[in-house]
């Protein structure tokens, strides 16, 4: 086995799924190689830029890449979702982190994933499917345009439920009407996996909670080093305080204190807006005295030089 | 030598060190303390007594030859001053400014039994910025070994460690989790105490005795410890990654917005720039009124950050007194100059919140000190009735830290109750050929405790190798009066060593 490398994380595909959600596979063998489903990443775009946790939404083990999915939703992701180009490096990859998902053989289990847990689902439901179990897929998007990987998923689902807001693919409504579909059809799930916002996650949590389902939920708090440094990702369980880079990130859906963790999230939002902002106003500056910016390719191949 | 110096004849105040003025740099992340001139480092050199006792030698946890490298100051031959620290200790910059000397060798030194001690951190530290500026580096000759030394996490105990094995004649990687080394004296220990460009100057030091930084690993979860000596090709392995897991209380409110661990201050505010947002990406929501609860160096250390970040005032609430407040005195004395506001005997009950979920105030207890407890102090109890509130946007945990979970969950370390990995004397672990040392085997101490677990372990892993200790080239050679052996000069021995393959 050789050393980890210690710079220089390629960008070998990229693909863009919508205008905000796009998705980076990056080389890195012994991360490829370590991964298991359920575990996240750190990322560092460029030697100024924030640490972001990135739940890992596939790995390769032969091609020793790992796939990333991000939506552009602050300063960093809008950045990366500019400048991360096939070609291009990351300043910084770490991982993977957190404690593995636990895959507990042959049972009949519902994944859910919506919004930006869509991808990090898919490694989960794989591993089920892998493991002999009954997988029940149920994804959630806003609408039929945003969707993306329905193959990948029913490829290792035994039944997928779609659900947009707005009935344009799949059934109208939230996840949580996929679970009431789900739940009807099959008496016998023993287990649920979300992943999703958090507000998301609240309502698989109560779907399931009088069904007794034992409901596992993927917590993605603000964090900085990952490494349980920091005590920033604290959530609330039950009556305990865990580190969900440590401790998790997985947890018990029915103990998690979502409104706690929902109140958490927003603790740099006025920063975040300010960098935004900041970030919007020289993108705007640029643009006007420079050659206009190329639009997101679904996947360029070039070498990009802009940075 | 001149006529024996006396306490009578020595410069008989301790010289003192040039510093910002404090309601300057209380606003700024200059360094502090502008360290020794030439002249200055002159005249305190000459304050040593050369005392035949050396009480200094075994304050020092790294065994520094204290004396020695005095004498080479006042002969002037700073470069041999440089050489003698550097046997021992290669990071003199970084100890000479962090080292709780007054608990050290400063403590018990001979001058300080009837006057100010001589002030050694700030000698050893004045003899490192000069090696730094003249670029001098102590290479000694190095005769690889075959050894592949695997080191696991970059902070003060793994770089001590490292060197030593490296200067043994092993190849030595060292794997960090961030994407800089340095550990605590990266992310936790401010610019204005230690500046990063001398953290920087040491590592570099490192890097020319062959040894490899790999960041951006998480030994544990990229790789296990197992994986390190079976399949990586490790001979030996030293697990150096602190203690980390931050305390918190348990009272009502910790999770309000505004309350957070001092090492996620620090963190943000030195390794990721927040104090240089926007241009750095990392944010950090600044305080107007901040809170800091603790009275050890990491919270001096939060509150003269949080002073720089531009808080209109700065609290310190701590449970005991003065006295027992664990940080260095000069940080102390440096944290009240700049206007720090302290609470002693006091402790927090509650944390309130506001209406948007921030904090808006702490609830406090005054304290008074009772019967010792078991650490020796006083242990603080409540006055009943006392309680009151301080206006706050901005509390900062600083209560010390527990056990890293992730080799405990990784590997099949044999852990103590509290968590943290047990040893043997010669901080050898459960594993054969694994050892270590620092805040994961102790819990949270000082950066040259650290190192010197670091060296510690690396003595025990030459002895696992069969290499023979190096240490004892540069041991006085007492039966030689002459300073030759075989008639070799001293200065050749290196040459002589023994090779153990």
């Amino acid at each position: 086995m050789q050393p980890a490398q210690s710079s220089s994380f390629e960008i070998v595909t990229r693909e863009d799924f919508s205008d905000v959600t796009f998705l980076l596979e990056v080389r890195h063998p012994m991360l490829a190689k370590a991964a298991k489903a359920g575990q996240f990443v750190i990322v560092m775009e460029h030697e100024q830029g924030e640490r972001i946790p990135l739940t890992i939404a596939d790995f390769d083990r032969e091609a020793g890449t790992i796939t990333l999915v991000i939506q552009a939703v602050g300063k960093t992701t809008r950045e990366m979702q500019q400048n991360c180009r096939v070609g291009t490096s990351l300043y910084a990859v770490v991982g993977p982190m957190g404690i593995p998902s636990h895959i507990g053989g042959k049972k009949k289990v519902v994944c859910v994933g919506g919004g930006l847990g869509v991808a990090p689902i898919f490694p989960q439901a794989r591993a089920w499917k892998e493991a002999g179990a009954y997988v029940i897929g149920i994804l959630g998007f806003r609408n039929r345009g945003l969707v993306f990987w329905e193959d990948k998923f029913r490829a290792c689902c035994d039944e997928l439920i779609l659900c947009t807001d707005d009935g344009s693919a799949g059934i109208k409504g939230l996840v949580t009407e996929g679970i009431k579909q789900a739940i009807a059809k099959h008496a016998d799930i023993e287990e649920l996996v979300a992943i999703g916002p958090p507000v998301m996650m609240k309502g698989c949590a109560e779907a399931t909670r009088a069904h007794k389902i034992r409901t596992m939920v993927s917590l993605n708090p603000v964090m900085v080093d990952g490494t349980g440094m920091c005590g920033g990702c604290r959530v609330k369980i039950g009556e305990t305080v865990k580190f969900a880079c440590v401790d998790g990130p997985d947890f018990d859906g029915h103990l998690v204190d979502f409104d706690d963790l929902m109140a958490r999230l927003g603790r740099y939002r006025t920063a975040e807006k300010e960098a935004m902002e900041r970030w919007t106003e020289t993108c705007r500056i640029r643009a006007d005295q420079a050659v206009p910016p190329e639009p997101a390719l679904a996947i360029d191949d070039r070498p990009s030089t802009d940075g | 030598m001149a006529k024996k110096k006396t306490i009578r004849t020595i410069p008989q105040e301790r010289t003192p060190v040039q510093e910002q003025d404090p309601r300057e740099r209380a606003r700024n992340f200059e360094e502090v303390s502008l360290g020794y001139r030439l002249e200055e480092a002159l005249v305190e050199a000459e304050r040593c007594l050369q005392c035949a006792d050396e009480p200094c030698v075994r304050g020092c946890p790294v065994g520094i030859d204290i004396p020695s490298f005095i004498r080479k100051i006042t002969e002037k031959h700073y470069h041999g001053a440089y050489d003698i620290i550097t046997d021992t200790n290669l990071l003199p910059s970084i100890c000479g400014r962090v080292c709780p000397q007054e608990n050290q060798c400063e403590g018990v030194c001979t001058v300080g039994d009837t006057l100010e001690p001589v002030a050694i951190g700030r000698l050893e530290r004045f003899v490192g910025d000069m090696a730094i500026k003249e670029d001098w580096a102590n290479i000694p000759y190095i005769e690889p070994n075959g050894y592949r030394v695997g080191i696991v996490g970059a902070g003060p105990a793994g770089m001590a460690c490292a060197a030593d094995m490296a200067k043994a004649g092993c190849e030595v990687v060292v794997y960090e989790a961030f994407h800089q080394p340095g550990g605590v004296l990266k992310y936790g220990i401010p610019d204005f105490r230690l500046p990063n460009a001398v953290i920087d100057a040491e590592i570099e030091k490192l890097k020319k005795l062959g040894i490899r930084f790999e960041c951006n690993t998480l030994v544990g979860r990229l790789f296990t410890i197992e994986q390190m000596v079976t399949e990586m090709g490790f001979h030996a392995v030293f697990i150096g990654t602190g203690a980390g897991y931050p305390s918190f209380m348990g009272i009502p409110g910790e999770s309000l917005n505004g309350v957070l661990s001092a090492n996620e201050l620090l963190t943000r505010a030195n390794l990721m720039r927040a104090r240089d947002f926007p241009s750095f990406d990392t944010p950090l929501q600044p305080g107007r009124r901040v809170t800091v609860i603790g009275a050890g160096n990491t919270a001096m250390d939060a509150m003269r950050v949080s002073m720089r970040l531009g808080a209109e005032k700065v609290f310190c609430v701590y449970r005991r007194s003065k006295t027992e407040a664990p940080a260095r005195a000069e940080e102390v004395h440096h944290a009240e100059e700049e206007g720090i506001e302290f609470n002693w005997l006091t402790s927090p009950i509650e944390l309130l919140g506001d209406a948007k979920n921030a904090v808006r105030a702490m609830r406090c207890i005054r304290m008074e000190l009772g019967e010792p407890d078991s650490s020796g102090r006083r242990k603080p109890v409540p006055v009943p009735g006392s309680e009151f509130e301080i206006e706050t946007d901005m509390v900062v945990f600083a209560i010390g830290t527990n056990a890293n979970p992730i080799l405990g969950q990784t590997a099949k370390l044999k852990l103590n109750k509290r968590g943290y990995i047990e040893t043997d004397d010669s901080l050898a672990t459960s594993i054969a050929g694994v050892y270590a040392g620092g805040d994961i085997v102790t819990g949270a101490a000082t950066v040259i405790q650290a190192m010197g677990a670091g060296r510690k372990a690396a003595s025990g892993m030459k002895a696992y190798l069969g290499l023979r200790d190096t240490d004892g080239v540069y041991a006085p050679e007492t039966d030689d009066p002459a300073g030759r052996r075989f008639g070799i000069p001293v200065e050749e021995h290196n040459f002589a060593r023994v090779r153990v393959l």
